[in-house]
Order: structure tokens, then C-alpha cells, then sequence
């Protein structure tokens, strides 16, 4: 195989030693180009030794010389430590180009009022495009990503209904200081009877056609002290924000697939569920996890989602 | 291949010393030579005017992806035009291989260009050929020692100008500049240049005619384009070698009458023609796989007859056909060929350059939720328009909808849709619309990208579906 110098086939070179008076030893050396490759990566390692972390010694290592890294800790303290990469990653993280032009269109953003970013279809590009991130993190394992949230568990954001508020200000609050969403259950108070007369009022409101007369039956309970109705939904029964009472006359359920219920029966029996049961839902407030520019971009995502009110 | 009495495949370099030789060829070569170093060095530095965009004439920025080429922005999307652009260098390679041979190895090859600088600077600092030979026969002293690390010194600086002019095609070139030396330039900087000097150090100055005639595999597919017509340099045999073979000057052959009679040929065997060739190899072999049509040994021959009063042309650019004394013709089949197939390719470049589209349109369906309903009843569909504006003014742009009776299209708050110049943007627009039950699935429409007070620009329709709850469940 190795052609070196004297090498020649058939007469492979010995070491020159004897011994028992015939038994020799071949001297087949290792080509020069390897040898000395192999020298480099010596030289290399014993360079990379003195500048970068190496040898362990006990609990600790070498930390190399001339290799600082200084970046800024999540506390805001500037550290500056040997050479490693979790550290030059956090510091081109702050320092990389892309972070500082991120971080610059960001002031400009945070330092922007809400009319100002809708208004502006660059600013709208880049909230989306940060935020997205942030929801991903933060309000997706409930909403989903899209915002779609869950019948029953967690309301739709993408559409144009909603229960605190649909304006940015009442977003902002709600991502602030969370909610608590109640509903009691009128399983002990109401006869079955009244069950079926709310239901088929409460379907009446948003145009399905139902018994007449159980309608007017429920609408007694509904409007008067009997039931309690209206003190959240409203006499309108439109809801009312600061209770997150829902809009019974709209065409979305946010607790139950009426719309995805085969027949009237279906749907009545869905609603008196929900009378019955009661309902209760909670949204954490995230005004101490996440900063006051996040939350920002975040009301003005969710307010673009089903397009805003 | 040499018989060193192995059986071994490789073979020990044999150093070539070329001598330098003045003539129409050698003249050319420097010609080229300047004209493409001009090119290549100054082209980086050159301002360029642009409403947006750096002030570069050529530059390709990688990281906005965007490649000027003076009042040329190319984009990400035209990466064809660099196929275009490629192929077109490979079918010129081919036809004029097929008409002339191996003029782009022996003229324009950059391995070519910097062996010649390489060999200049070889000779200015050690002499010609023979004080070359003599310096590296010399045992070490203070004189071969200086001049050779004089050389050494010079090739790195060469190499390096040229890797670091390389690098700054990719970015600014005098912030660039600025900032390589004092450390702060990206790691891609420092590593291009240093390959790349490594690279021109190797190839140009110790590898030289090695990369030509084992290492390109240009200088090997071209043989295949040569036929009995293709122009080579060849050594006239009939004339040079005569009845008797070339013979030197001698008192009894001195002049052509005296040759004739003995039967010389017009070859006096001067070796000149040997001793000019980067190669070294020896023309009146024949066509050898090595030669790579420099023409120096024409220059050379041309020379030595010119001073010895005879006509030129003993060793000279002609063909296999025209040297039997056939007829020689440089249109053939297929040399049209690759003619026609040169021109449909320019044709096909130059129309897609100047029908680069000014505005850019994709319409991206948001597909979590892929629809939603509203309170009102109505569907709702969300769509992400990605716009580019390719040209160096803003353009104002109107979003509309159509195809879809009845719908409403959202396009958000804003005051007025401009994109700036050579910039993109991200728009959401909804789309509500109320499907009867008759209407389940899905529909097509359009979104209509429409620029204002721009009447240069046509109107954009990006097709687009709408989606409805039914069969989607």
C-alpha cells in the first residue's frame, strides 16, 4: 500500500536485526502525508489546550487563557467568563445583529400607542411575527396555536366574539390580571320542566325555531328573579363583559357544539346541560411572567386574530 | 509515464523552469491578463448610485439575499438567472472549444492568469530560466535564501490580495476592509480569505501545470469536443523535420539551401520552443494531453525564424485537417450546434432579466383555524399575503377580492398599504362570507393585489380557497 522512499515491491525493507540467524522483521513505515498530518493535529490539540477549557483537574478544569465571554445574565448582571458555548450563544443573543435590529424595532413598538402599530402595516408584520412566538410559549398549550381554542375548556380567539372585551384595552386587561369565569349551576333550582323552558328560549335568542310556548315559558324565567338570568346576560341578553357573561343572540357557543349538533333535540339537550352544570373557567393573569412590551404585542395579535373590534 | 523502475502510479514532479519569451501571443496573454486582474481587483471598490441599497456597483448580500449587479437587484426567487448564467459559461466553453480548442485553458483559465503572475514574480526576483536552475542547484546561502523567500513572500501577498478580494464582493468593501484588519469582520471573512490564499499559494505556485493535467477535469472533457477540424498548435513536420530529420546550425548546415540539399528540415532544434513551455512539454510530440494551447511555443518558433530570416509559422495555430491538406472548416454540425444552443440560452437569460417581475405576490392560507365562525353566522378564512416590491421606488398597493359573491374582505386599520422599496411585507387579511347550506367545501377567488398610481405595474390575482365547515368535518 505506502509507496515510501525505498519501498519497492518484493523487497520490503527490514529492520536489520537477526535473530536465530533467519528471522527478520519488515519495516514498513507509515506514509510521510500521514505522519505529519498527525503532527499537525498534535500541535492543534496542544494549541486548543491553552486556549479553550481542556483537562478536567479534580471537581474542576482548565478554563484557557484569552477566551472571555461577556454577555448579560437573565437578571441584567454583565458576566464575564472563560470561553463556552452556552455563553457565546446568550451573547450573540443579545449582541448578533438580527438581535439588536429585533430589539430596536421592538422599542419602537413597545414605545408605540395601539392606533399608532394598527395603523402601520410594518409594525402589524413584526408584532406578528414576535408574538406568535410569544403566544406559542405562553397562551398556546390552552388556545392552541391558531387561537382556536376549545369548546367547552378554552374560548376561540380567532373569532369575533368576546366574553371581556374585544377592544385592546379590555385584551390588555385580560392578559394582565386573568380571569375567573362562573356561571352557577341550576341543576338544584330549576324543575326539569324549567330546564326545557330556558333551553328553548335561550336557542329562540339566536334564531333556531322552537315551541313557541315553552319559549314565553322561559323567557318568565329568565327575565324575572325566578331564574336570575339577566343580572349577567343581560335583559338584551347580549351578555356583559365584566361578568365574561356570554352573547346569547350570536351564532358562537363557547361551552358546548350546539352548531354541531344534528338536531333540535341535540341542541336542547346541550343547553340544558350547560344550565344545569353551571359553568367555570379561569385564565391566569401574566403580568409578572411576561414583561409589559410582550404582553403589548400580545393583545395586538390576539386582537388581529378574528380581526378585531 | 516514466519508468522509474517501480510499479508504482506516482509520479515525482519534474521541475519546469519556463523562459520568457516576448511575441504577439506572449503580448495578448498580458492584455488578457490586465484586463481580467483590472476587472476582478477594482470591480469591489466601484460606487454605484441606488434610490435603496448599498452604494456598491457588485455585491452579493448574502444574509438580505439580495445579489447587485449595478442597476440590477437579483433576488432569492431568481437563483434561475445563476443557471442561466452558468449554463450560457458552459456552452461558450463548448463552442469555442469546438471552433478554436483549448482557448479558455491557454488565455482566460484563472489557474492560467496566475501561474503567468506567479512566473513574472519568479523571474523578476530570481532571473530567467537558467539562473532559476542554477539558484536551485546552488547550495543554501544568504542569496538563495533571500531570493527564494522573496518570492515566497510575494506569492502570499498576491494570494492573499487575491482571497480577500473575493471576500469583499459579499459585503461592503471598504467597511470590510476596515474591518478584517482590526478584527471585527465575520468568521466567514477570515475563513474565505484564508482559503482562498491557501488555495492561489498552492495552485498557482506550487502545483501549477499539476492542476491542468491531473487535477481539471475541464482539460480532459474538452478533448472530447476536438475533431480534424478543431484549432490546436502544432508543429509543422513536413517542413521542420525534412527527409532527415531537425538538425542544428552547423557551419556545413547553415542556410536553408544547404539544409535542403542534406535534408534537413527548418527545425534547427533550438529547444526554445521546450524551453518557453509552462507545461514542459514538447510541441513537436504532437497534441499532448498537457498542452494547453498558451501559443508561447509559437511565439517562440517565430522568434527564432524571424532572426534567422525564414518565414514564420513552423510551429503555429492550425488543425488536423488543414495539416494532411484537407479542407479545414469551422462551421460543422457541431459547432451550430452548440452556436444555437449559446444564442437560445442568452435569449432566454436576457428575457428573464428584463421580465423580472417588479412586485411579488404569495397568498398563504391560515390553516389553524382553516376557518371560523362568526357571530353573525358567517365564515371567516384568514389569509397571510407575503408582497415583495422588487423596485427601488414604494408602490401603494389596494387589496380586493373577487370571485366570491357577497364576501367581505378585512384588510386591517391601516392609513395606507406602501411598501417601501425593496423591501417585503407580511399583511393578515380575513375574509368573511355567508355560505348557504347549499354550499359546502370549499370555493376559489381571487385576492387582487392592485398597485396605485403605478400604472407601469400590473395588477397581481393570487388565487385562493375559501373553506367551509361541512365536508371539511
Amino acid at each position: 500500500m505506502s509507496q515510501t522512499k525505498g519501498n519497492k515491491q518484493g523487497a520490503v525493507q527490514t529492520t536489520g536485526h537477526a535473530w536465530d540467524g533467519d528471522i527478520q522483521e519488515f519495516n514498513n513505515p507509515l506514509p510521510g502525508w500521514w505522519l505529519w498530518s498527525f503532527y499537525a493535529t498534535v500541535v492543534f490539540a496542544v494549541v486548543y489546550w491553552v486556549f479553550y477549557p481542556a483537562w478536567p483537574i479534580a471537581d474542576s478544569y482548565t478554563k484557557g487563557v484569552m477566551n472571555n465571554v461577556t454577555f448579560v445574565d437573565g437578571k441584567g448582571n454583565e458576566k464575564t467568563t472563560h470561553w463556552n458555548t452556552r455563553s457565546v450563544l446568550l451573547r450573540d443573543l443579545q449582541e448578533g445583529k438580527t438581535a439588536v435590529l429585533s430589539r430596536e424595532y421592538m422599542d419602537k413598538v413597545a414605545a408605540a400607542g395601539y392606533s399608532e402599530i394598527l395603523a402601520d402595516p410594518e409594525m402589524m408584520a413584526f408584532t406578528r411575527s414576535m408574538a406568535k412566538g410569544i403566544f406559542g410559549d405562553n397562551c398556546a398549550p390552552c388556545h392552541g396555536a391558531g387561537g382556536a381554542g376549545v369548546i367547552g375548556l378554552f374560548p376561540n380567539l380567532a373569532d369575533d366574539d368576546w366574553l371581556w372585551g374585544g377592544s385592546v384595552e379590555d385584551i390588555e386587561m385580560t392578559i394582565n390580571d386573568g380571569h375567573f369565569g362562573f356561571m352557577p349551576a341550576f341543576r338544584e333550582t330549576f324543575s326539569e320542566a324549567q330546564l326545557n323552558d330556558v333551553a328553548s328560549y335561550v336557542l329562540s335568542l339566536s334564531g333556531q325555531s322552537v315551541d313557541a310556548s315553552a319559549s314565553a315559558r322561559g323567557k318568565t324565567v329568565f327575565q324575572t328573579d325566578e331564574g336570575g338570568c339577566h343580572y349577567c346576560h343581560t335583559p338584551a341578553a347580549t351578555g356583559l363583559k365584566s361578568q365574561g357573561a356570554a352573547n346569547l343572540t350570536d351564532q358562537i357557543w363557547t361551552i358546548v357544539d350546539v352548531n354541531g349538533a344534528a338536531d333540535l333535540e341535540g341542541k336542547m339537550a346541550l343547553v340544558k346541560q350547560v344550565i344545569s352544570n353551571g359553568v367555570e373557567r379561569r385564565m391566569p393573569h401574566w403580568s409578572e411572567r411576561l414583561t409589559p412590551a410582550q404582553i403589548k404585542l400580545l393583545t395586538v395579535y390576539v386582537h388581529e386574530l378574528g380581526g378585531g373590534q | 509515464m516514466v519508468d522509474t523502475g517501480t510499479d508504482t502510479l506516482y509520479q515525482q514532479r519534474m521541475p519546469i523552469y519556463p523562459r520568457s519569451v516576448k511575441g504577439r501571443f506572449r503580448n495578448f496573454k498580458w492584455a488578457v491578463l490586465g484586463f481580467a486582474y483590472s476587472v476582478y481587483f477594482l470591480l469591489p471598490w466601484l460606487r454605484w448610485e441606488r434610490n435603496v441599497g448599498p452604494d456598491q456597483a457588485v455585491l452579493f448580500d448574502i444574509a438580505a439575499r439580495k445579489f447587485y449587479l449595478f442597476n440590477l437587484v437579483a433576488h432569492a426567487q431568481d437563483l434561475l438567472w445563476l443557471v442561466g448564467v452558468l449554463l450560457i459559461a458552459a456552452l461558450l466553453l463548448f463552442f469555442v472549444t469546438g471552433i478554436a480548442g483549448r482557448v479558455f485553458c491557454g488565455y482566460f483559465c484563472f489557474q492560467t492568469l496566475w501561474t503567468d503572475l506567479y512566473l513574472l514574480i519568479e523571474r523578476l526576483v530570481q532571473g530567467d530560466r537558467v539562473a532559476r536552475i542554477r539558484l536551485d542547484k546552488s547550495p543554501w546561502n544568504a542569496n538563495k535564501l533571500l531570493r527564494k523567500a522573496a518570492t515566497h513572500a510575494l506569492w502570499l501577498a498576491v494570494a492573499f490580495w487575491t482571497g480577500l478580494t473575493f471576500t469583499l464582493y459579499w459585503d461592503n468593501a471598504p467597511q470590510l476592509l476596515v474591518k478584517w484588519f482590526t478584527g471585527s469582520a465575520p468568521f466567514a471573512a477570515y475563513a474565505t480569505t484564508l482559503f482562498l490564499t491557501a488555495t492561489t499559494y498552492v495552485m498557482a505556485g506550487l502545483a501549477r501545470e499539476q492542476v491542468c493535467t491531473y487535477m481539471c477535469p475541464y482539460a480532459r472533457f474538452q478533448s472530447a469536443m476536438f475533431d480534424a477540424h478543431t484549432r490546436i498548435v502544432a508543429y509543422d513536420e513536413s517542413r521542420g523535420e525534412g527527409a532527415q530529420g531537425r538538425h542544428k546550425i552547423s557551419r556545413e548546415q547553415k542556410s536553408r539551401e544547404q539544409r535542403r540539399q542534406q535534408g534537413s528540415g527548418d527545425c534547427i532544434d533550438c529547444g526554445f520552443c521546450v524551453q518557453v513551455c509552462p507545461t514542459g512539454i514538447d510541441i513537436r510530440n504532437g497534441l499532448q494531453v498537457q498542452c494547453i494551447s498558451c501559443a508561447l511555443c509559437i511565439d517562440a518558433c517565430d522568434t527564432i525564424m524571424e532572426s534567422l530570416g525564414w518565414e514564420s509559422g513552423l510551429i503555429r495555430y492550425t488543425s488536423e485537417a488543414a495539416s494532411d491538406g484537407r479542407k479545414s472548416s469551422v462551421w460543422r454540425p457541431k459547432t451550430i450546434a452548440y452556436g444555437l444552443a449559446l444564442l437560445i440560452a442568452i435569449a432566454a437569460l436576457a428575457w428573464s432579466v428584463s421580465s423580472q417581475a417588479p412586485l411579488d405576490v404569495a397568498v398563504i392560507q391560515v390553516r389553524q383555524p382553516l376557518f371560523v365562525r362568526l357571530s353573525d353566522g358567517n365564515i371567516q378564512n384568514s389569509y397571510e399575503l407575503h408582497l415583495e416590491n422588487k423596485t427601488n421606488e414604494a408602490i401603494e398597493l389596494a387589496i380586493m377580492m373577487r370571485g366570491l359573491a357577497g364576501a367581505e374582505l378585512d384588510v386591517g386599520r391601516f392609513d395606507a398599504l406602501i411598501l417601501a422599496p425593496q423591501r417585503s411585507l407580511r399583511v393578515l387579511v380575513h375574509v368573511r362570507w355567508r355560505s348557504s347550506h347549499s354550499e359546502k367545501g370549499s370555493r376559489s377567488f381571487f385576492l387582487d393585489v392592485i398597485p396605485q398610481e403605478r400604472k407601469d405595474i400590473g395588477m397581481i390575482s393570487a388565487p385562493a380557497t375559501f373553506y367551509m365547515p361541512g365536508n371539511n368535518r
